[in-house]
């Protein structure tokens, strides 16, 4: 799978909220997805058909149900390609300096 | 009853024949250039034990299972639990790997399933598929796997 079509699927705020759903509860049907993000059935299967379009979705039948599993290896790709590369070290002290910084607890 | 609902689906496409893929699994060989581990079993027939060894020391054994199914190079489905919690079914899950070809290579679909929500093994291979599957596609691909 290419990257572009990762970054390109990634742009969409909905498309990345449904990841963020099913990383909370992997494996959730469209029904449960569309309660859970608020949007219509029409729109949530269009955002899942994109997803699975770039390998960041998998699909599977239990009975009569289609499960919906985030399909992480193209994020970890595109980590290995374009993160570790650069300074992860330096990266992940700066991300810890924000998170201290931002929060409440000092 | 133990809730064992958890389960995961990764999916990779590699370049690859599917020979090689399936190979790739249990050539401990080829596993250790990419996996940090190799699988090892007397012969990987049904019923056979297998065990994942550790790259730095090969007296480390971290998981153990038995295989379910073998059918090269197309599905190997094994049970898989921490060699400390081998004898205790809650422990015990399972892993299957498919291979079917795809594009110009293979897609490799692996299902974990039968996991305890919160448990540290669904922990541990949240944070390991990944890096084993995208090391696995550049051995494969480019002959240099991640250093795991």
């Amino acid at each position: 799978m290419d990257d572009d079509k990762v970054f390109k699927t990634l742009a969409d705020p909905s498309r990345r909220k449904l990841l963020d759903s099913l990383c909370d509860h992997n494996g959730q049907t469209l029904s449960q997805l569309c309660a859970a993000l608020e949007m219509t059935r029409q729109s949530v299967t269009q955002h899942l058909g994109l997803l699975e379009d770039a390998n960041l979705l998998s699909t599977t039948r239990k009975g009569r149900e289609k499960l919906h599993f985030i399909n992480p290896i193209p994020l970890y790709e595109v980590y290995e390609r374009w993160i570790r590369k650069f300074e992860e070290g330096r990266l992940s002290l700066l991300h810890d300096l924000k998170t201290q910084l931002e929060s409440d607890q000092p | 009853m133990t809730d064992k609902s958890a389960s995961f689906i990764y999916v990779t496409y590699i370049r690859a024949t599917p020979e090689q893929v399936f190979e790739a699994i249990i050539k401990p060989e080829i596993a250790l250039r990419y996996w940090g581990h190799a699988n090892v079993s007397d012969d990987w027939q049904p019923g056979s034990t297998w065990k994942h060894v550790r790259a730095s020391d090969a007296n480390v054994v971290d998981l153990v299972g038995t295989v379910l199914e073998n059918d090269p190079p197309k599905r190997l489905v094994l049970n898989w639990s921490n060699e400390s919690q081998q004898h205790d079914p809650d422990h015990t899950c399972i892993v299957a790997f498919d291979i079917e070809p795809a594009l110009d290579g293979v897609k490799l679909t692996v299902t974990h399933t039968d996991l305890q929500p919160g448990s540290g093994m669904l922990a541990g291979i949240s944070k390991g598929w990944p890096m084993v599957l995208s090391s696995l596609k550049s051995l494969l691909e480019t002959g240099q796997g991640f250093d795991l």
